[in-house]
């Protein structure tokens, strides 16, 4: 599991098939090989539908793949129960639209993993909730609902939840889309800021994977980058490398982007 | 993640099989209600014997979360439910058992009212009743529920936070239903022979209270205790395994939903007296 460098694969992916999520004889995506190395922060940028949610369950062990071999932490995914309970909680996973409980606040939503995991009561998580709420700038949202608030806020608890148990990897699906340019850039300086390594997190640098279909807010040398599109996934590795130049799918989306800005 | 609600999907995915095309014919189409039926079934049992395992295995697990949602599982599907239950009690004592007591009187045939009594109420009409009735306002707020959690995404979002989803969802609701259908029966029965024998006082029925209560205790034997517990509490499982398979063990969209709850209900009462025809059989041998 361990590449030259010393650092361990924390997803490998092996000739992988990537289905959709509601039908799995539908393929998305042929023949993934892919590792992600510890520390690193990956980009997976593809136009709506290329299968970016689909590859990043697959990553996080919510979907088996049909075909080759996904693992994660030095897992086969297709072993992943509830035995390795322990693995499935270094993953810090949010959804596109947040999948929030509605009947749940914005506390309670986040508090919600660290209750059941740690079987803590309410009270008993208030303080970590509340500091966790504080760092991601949600305290005056902490007691509304999810339907209450806006689309920003509800990414940015999707988020807190997701970190709540403090993981080790952290997925976020299109976690730019949609928001306002503001929350936009907050979101990717805090996300450097985890990648580097937040005192928060005890100075542990995150692995970091987001899907994205807008590439520019992403530009950065010391990220790694691939694209999915038609059926395929390429590596492009840093930004501004010879592969990204060359990657029609890259340059599409780049262009797509400035086109959808334009009023 | 290979979790139990994926292994139940997987076992029970019969949207795909339903929506397929078929040719106009009334072989084919006779064919395949009795495929969906063996496969409902088939999804049922899975469905019933995992959720079992999970409430076996993780009772325990998480207790700071799963105890409180447990007994506000009790709290919907029993207590809240209190208030319709002694209406329908008086009900049913004034409109059926204070009838055969008057009718039993006029015969002369007072001696038969303690075993009609145990029949007709404690047997059949009390659990049978408090199922329905339970299915009818508990199970359906149940499928729709989950059927709309499930369409939005929030089992996914349990299962990456590492959460089983039967035993977050379904375990509260399968505990709360069958503990609520059991304490509802009792009440109702209670309710019942009560306000049944102030109809037989109000209508002069020539039969003193101590004398009607007497001869329901006879004609009760340890029996009726045990399967009365019994018959309730899988009465309440299999309404909570029915409504919560409906709405979450298979893959629903937002506009299937009110689709599924009319066909959770159906089934639901089928399945109530099915169980009822078992017990019934139980009883002839016991």
């Amino acid at each position: 599991m361990n590449n030259p460098a010393g650092r361990s694969a924390i997803i490998e992916m092996i000739n992988v098939q990537i289905t959709a999520m509601h039908d799995s004889s539908l393929v998305l995506v042929d023949n993934v090989d892919w590792s992600v190395q510890s520390g690193e922060f990956w980009v997976l940028a593809g136009p709506q539908r290329s299968g970016k949610s689909d590859l990043l369950m697959h990553a996080a062990g919510l979907m088996i793949p049909q075909t080759g071999i996904c693992r994660v932490f030095g897992c086969d995914t297709r072993e992943f129960d509830e035995s390795q309970i322990f693995d499935r909680l270094r993953i810090g996973y949010a959804f596109t639209d947040g999948k929030l409980f509605n009947q749940f606040t914005v506390a309670e939503n986040v508090a919600l993993p660290l209750r059941y995991h740690n079987n803590l009561t309410d009270t008993e998580t208030t303080r970590a909730v509340e500091v966790l709420l504080e760092l991601l700038e949600l305290t005056p949202v902490a007691n509304a609902t999810p339907g209450n608030i806006a689309a920003n806020w509800r990414q940015r608890t999707a988020l807190a939840r997701a970190l709540v148990l403090k993981p080790e990897l952290l997925l976020l699906d299109n976690p730019n889309g949609g928001l306002l340019s503001r929350h936009r850039s907050w979101l990717v300086d805090f996300l450097d800021q985890l990648w580097r390594g937040h005192e928060f997190f005890g100075g542990r640098p995150m692995t970091i994977v987001v899907t994205t279909d807008d590439l520019r807010p992403w530009q950065h040398e010391q990220r790694q980058f691939a694209t999915l599109h038609e059926g395929k996934f390429s590596i492009l590795g840093a930004w501004g490398g010879n592969e990204f130049a060359r990657n029609h799918a890259a340059q599409e989306l780049l262009t797509d982007a400035i086109e959808k800005e334009k009023p | 993640m290979q979790g139990n609600l994926a292994k139940a999907v997987k076992l029970t995915n019969l949207q795909r099989f339903r929506r397929a095309p078929l040719p106009r014919s009334y072989t084919d189409y006779l064919g395949r209600q009795i495929l969906l039926l063996l496969l409902t079934i088939h999804g049922l049992v899975a469905f019933a014997l995992i959720t079992l395992t999970v409430i076996l295995k993780k009772f325990g697990v998480a207790a700071n979360v799963m105890h409180p949602r447990i007994r506000q599982e009790i709290n919907r599907s029993g207590v809240s439910l209190m208030p319709m239950f002694i209406f329908v009690a008086l009900a049913l004592g004034f409109l059926v058992i204070g009838q055969t007591v008057s009718a039993l009187a006029q015969f002369g045939a007072t001696n038969y009212l303690g075993s009609t009594m145990v029949i007709v109420v404690v047997r059949e009409l009390g659990p049978l009743l408090t199922a329905l009735l339970v299915l009818a306002r508990v199970g359906t707020a149940n499928v729709i529920e989950l059927g709309t959690a499930r369409a939005l995404g929030e089992v996914e979002a349990l299962e990456a936070m590492g959460i089983d989803p039967v035993h977050y969802l379904i375990m509260p609701r399968v505990i709360g239903m069958a503990l609520g259908v059991f304490a509802l029966t009792i009440y109702l029965i209670l309710g019942a022979l009560a306000s049944g024998c102030l109809f037989a006082f109000l209508a002069n029925v020539p039969l003193t209270p101590s004398d009607y209560f007497h001869q329901i205790t006879e004609a009760l034997g340890w029996l009726d205790f045990a399967l009365l517990a019994l018959k309730t509490l899988t009465f309440g499982f299999f309404i909570a395994i029915v409504t919560c398979y409906h709405g979450l063990a298979q893959p629903v969209r937002l506009e299937e939903v009110s689709r599924v709850a009319v066909r959770a209900v159906t089934q639901g009462v089928i399945v109530c007296v099915l169980v009822d025809a078992l017990f019934i059989v139980l009883y002839l041998f016991a």
